[in-house]
């Protein structure tokens, strides 16, 4: 399940194709412009900071940057390295060990991906603090009630508890194919069980890893939803403080062009850091070495995968669940939740099935007719879902007011954004099965007589239905759990489930709040399972 | 081939839900009468500051009287006034409701307002509309202290706004820096007292290491709880909550007539200068202001503009409060100084 990993930096050559054919200049043409949406409104906010004279940081104290960068990246750095070893933890105890369980484990493990971070941090407001879920329990037994969950160590625990599933994703495959027989090797050479661990083992998880924490550290400095409610000040945080504080708009540009910047070194950065390795070994010949653990250990495996669960999944589901609960008994009212699912979904979709198509001319392109100028064009596709959504939104809100107001607050402009953002996703899901579906089939269509558009139609395309509807979901899932861009560029009246879960837990309308989050995980959550979580331990 | 089948059956629901989404798009947030349209064919678009209990129920109580249909776009007051002045002459709204005036003074002054007629500016006193005429008082609300009673004793309540930056209230304070109100209450310090002086108390609030909040209910609900020990709120929260809960440990302290930190502020609705349907917003503006919409609004503890309509129950008449006396339509005048100190003192 490669559908969320960016690929290595140069693709290793397609073993099974030796000869290349140049692309043709449609696919070239049609696969730039499918891009185009995505840069126009980056390129709008980079150039904001670097045209001459556009340094211009409207009254914004250089001091301030400083402090924004300094509690970004701590938290960025803090949230990347606990989900790393969390994740290759939990990754290796359900795919390298002997306990009981594993598919449904991992399963557990994965699902909450389908609690958005905003979710979470609503979830970790109403366990803590003098009223909250927790605190009763605690002064229940004559102890003292938590104090308010907020600041650094509330968004570090949110943002790792929610991202984590991440590595764990990426990771299981990554050790579920290594060849047995270098761990073999080492042991038999007398390494030691942690010794293999760390020179056999981890060098071969490491691409793994990196992605995974690639896409945790994007997802952290891109976070709005978790830091705003648990009151934790980072770029994203003051780029909203500013558009909402000022009455002009350009500091938050200025913020959002800097933070692009950022994320674009953070790219540049991991995949110099990722080097040549290819992601994925080729399916091993047999089943993976697997360590029977015995004793405390056991026990300390069960309950270290039981607490995980419980903090990532059933805690905030529970309170979730508790606080909508008690709110409707107590008959707290509760906004309109069906147009609202309905908005969410059938937007989500139509950008799910957009993209999806859009994906494949972009595939093939990379895929087939792989050079260094198509390995560019997937780093800029890379590039843009590493930005963040609100300086996206942002970017995309200034374009089109000032360009295309004619779309300006419509459900297209939403759509094109969300293609834009999650455009990747399929693109690395409709790739990950070009490779594996190999050219041969393509070519002997071909010889047969059949022309380029009927090959892909009858032969390229049936054969990658599963990969596509895997991209597709993590595409609808990503655009369901969508928050800021939404915000920004929904049409008026278009409230969707993640504006209805923010507008009301920011104003603390708990009731209102749970009950559309439950509903919006509980839809997430069929995608994700039947797309991605299922699939994960099978081969 | 099941593959390709799965594919397909599921492009169809997709499109089936597209078809869907088209369709709730173009419907009206209310399901009233369809023969509710406004002369040019289109809705009346509302930019509303203040949050959708407030509005709504107003509203759709004007969509059911004159048949214009309204769409409403809820968000901060600060964000709507930003969106106007980045959309320009494209914006979509019609009316703008700002939940204090010095936003909406702000966008007056940068001429994005047009006059509002006479009739609608006579329906409220003077010194809650600009003196130009282009937003119009529809409430008032005055700035408080909020306290919780078990945490803080009657003795130790700060009696005026410069007690509150004595280090005895370090990390016991909620503020909301970015919110709208406290932006205007900043401006009318500035107004009453010199740039200066309102640099000092807010560097004194930052040094209190205050717990930063993005609106005043979080801060009331924290108050009530007892996570927190006071905040710096507008009144009408804490007797929102009183309405709901029953019994909270928790109350509003006035300052002193003439304190800045009392500053009875309108919130402000205005026409934008962009707007094509002037008529169908004045009505919406006249409705606002209705016997009916002004008792909605004291119904939920805010001073209704209008006169003869009433006083929120166990509070003081509107002459009575106690408020900082300044001209609400000069806060415009400070608000970018009060933006830029509000920065500079590291609160935003």
């Amino acid at each position: 399940m490669t559908t969320l990993a960016p690929p290595a930096a140069e693709t290793a050559p397609e073993p099974s194709s030796p000869r290349r054919r140049r692309a043709p200049l449609p696919l070239w043409l049609l696969a730039g412009a499918l891009m185009l949406p995505a840069l126009i409104p980056i390129a709008y906010l980079v150039w904001a900071v670097v045209r001459p004279g556009g340094f211009d940081a409207g009254g914004i104290p250089a001091g301030r940057l400083v402090e924004l960068f300094g509690s970004t990246a701590r938290l960025m750095v803090a949230v990347t390295l606990t989900t790393s070893i969390l994740g290759a933890a939990t990754a290796w105890l359900t795919t390298r060990t002997d306990l009981k369980g594993a598919r449904l484990w991992s399963t557990l493990l994965t699902l909450p991906l389908v609690i958005p971070s905003y979710v979470g941090a609503l979830a970790f407001l109403g366990l803590s603090g003098n009223d909250g879920l927790l605190s009763r329990a605690l002064t229940g037994m004559g102890l003292q009630p938590l104090p308010v969950f907020s600041g650094f160590w509330a968004a570090w625990a949110a943002l790792s508890l929610w991202n984590f599933s991440y590595v764990h994703l990426l990771a299981v495959p990554a050790l579920r194919r290594m060849d047995p027989a270098l761990e073999e090797a080492a042991r038999g050479l007398g390494a030691s069980r942690w010794r293999t661990f760390l020179t056999v083992v981890l060098p071969q998880l490491r691409p793994a890893l990196l992605s995974g924490m690639l896409l945790v550290g994007l997802y952290t400095l891109s976070d709005f939803g978790a830091v705003s409610l648990l009151r934790y000040e980072t770029f994203t945080r003051a780029i909203y403080t500013q558009f909402r504080g000022r009455l002009d708009v350009t500091p938050a540009l200025f913020l959002s062009g800097v933070l692009v910047i950022v994320a674009l070194v953070v790219v540049w950065a991991e995949q110099r850091a990722r080097g040549r390795a290819a992601l994925y070994a080729h399916r091993p010949p047999r089943r993976p070495v697997v360590t029977a653990l015995r004793g405390w250990r056991r026990a300390a495996a069960y309950g270290f995968l039981g607490t995980v669960v419980a903090a990532a999944l059933v805690l905030p589901l529970l309170t979730v669940a508790w606080w909508a609960i008690r709110g409707l008994s107590l008959g707290n009212p509760v906004g309109a939740v069906a147009g609202d699912l309905l908005r969410s979904a059938s937007v989500s979709a139509v950008a799910a099935l957009i993209t999806v198509t859009a994906a494949v001319p972009v595939a093939v392109l990379t895929v087939r007719h792989a050079s260094r100028a198509t390995g560019a064009l997937e780093s800029v596709a890379w590039s843009t879902y590493s930005l963040p959504h609100l300086a996206v939104g942002l970017g995309f809100l200034v374009v089109a007011v000032r360009f295309i107001p004619a779309i300006y607050q419509s459900v297209l402009l939403l759509i094109v954004a969300y293609v834009a953002m999650f455009l990747p996703q399929a693109m690395s899901a409709a790739q990950t099965g070009l490779r594996q579906v190999g050219p041969s089939l393509e070519e002997a269509s071909r010889s047969l007589g059949v022309g380029p558009m009927g090959t892909l139609w009858r032969v390229t395309l049936p054969l990658l239905g599963r990969s596509l509807l895997a991209g597709g979901g993590i595409v609808f899932l990503s655009a369901m759990k969508e928050l800021p861009a939404t915000l920004l560029l929904r049409p008026t009246g278009f409230e969707t489930l993640a504006v209805h879960v923010w507008s009301a837990s920011s104003e603390l309308f708990y009731t209102d709040a749970s009950v559309a989050a439950l509903v919006l995980v509980a839809i997430s959550a069929v995608p994700l399972y039947l797309l991605v979580a299922r699939d994960l331990h099978r081969t | 081939m099941r593959r390709t089948t799965a594919l397909l059956a599921v492009i169809a629901i997709l499109a089936a839900c597209g078809a869907n989404g088209t369709t709730t798009t173009t419907e009206a947030p209310a399901d009233t009468t369809d023969s509710g349209t406004t002369a040019s064919g289109e809705a009346l678009t509302l930019y509303s500051g203040r949050n959708e209990n407030f509005v709504q129920p107003v509203v759709d109580a004007f969509t059911a009287e004159t048949g214009i249909e309204v769409e409403v776009r809820y968000a901060g007051t600060g964000e709507l006034a930003t969106t106007i002045m980045t959309e320009g002459d494209a914006s979509p709204a019609d009316v703008f409701w700002a939940q204090d005036p010095a936003f909406i003074g702000g966008l007056a002054k940068e001429g994005y307002l047009t006059e509002l007629p006479e009739d609608v500016l006579s329906l409220v006193p003077e010194r809650f509309a600009d003196a130009d005429g282009r937003w119009v008082g529809i409430t008032a609300r005055a700035r408080v202290f909020v306290y919780n009673t078990e945490l803080v004793p009657e003795e130790e309540l700060p009696a005026d706004i410069w007690e509150v930056t004595d280090p005895k209230w370090k990390g016991r304070l909620g503020v909301a820096p970015t919110n709208g109100s406290f932006v205007a209450f900043v401006t009318g310090m500035i107004l009453a007292e010199g740039e200066e002086r309102t640099r000092e108390w807010l560097e004194g609030i930052a040094a209190n290491e205050p717990q930063i909040f993005d609106g005043n209910g979080p801060i009331v609900d924290a108050v009530v709880a007892g996570d927190l020990d006071a905040g710096l709120v507008n009144h009408y929260y804490l007797l929102q909550r009183i309405a709901e809960l029953g019994e909270v440990p928790a109350a509003n302290h006035f300052f002193s007539d003439g304190d800045p930190g009392g500053l009875v502020m309108a919130t402000g609705a205005g026409i934008l200068a962009s707007s094509d349907k002037p008529e169908e917003a004045a009505e919406l503006i006249r409705y606002l202001l209705s016997e009916e919409s002004q008792n909605h609004f004291l119904g939920l503890f805010e001073y209704p503009l209008v006169e003869g309509i009433g006083t929120p129950e166990g509070q003081l008449p509107l002459d009575e409060l106690p408020t900082l006396d300044i001209s609400l339509t000069d806060t415009a005048d400070t608000l970018d100084p009060a933006l830029a100190l509000i920065a500079e003192a590291g609160l935003s």
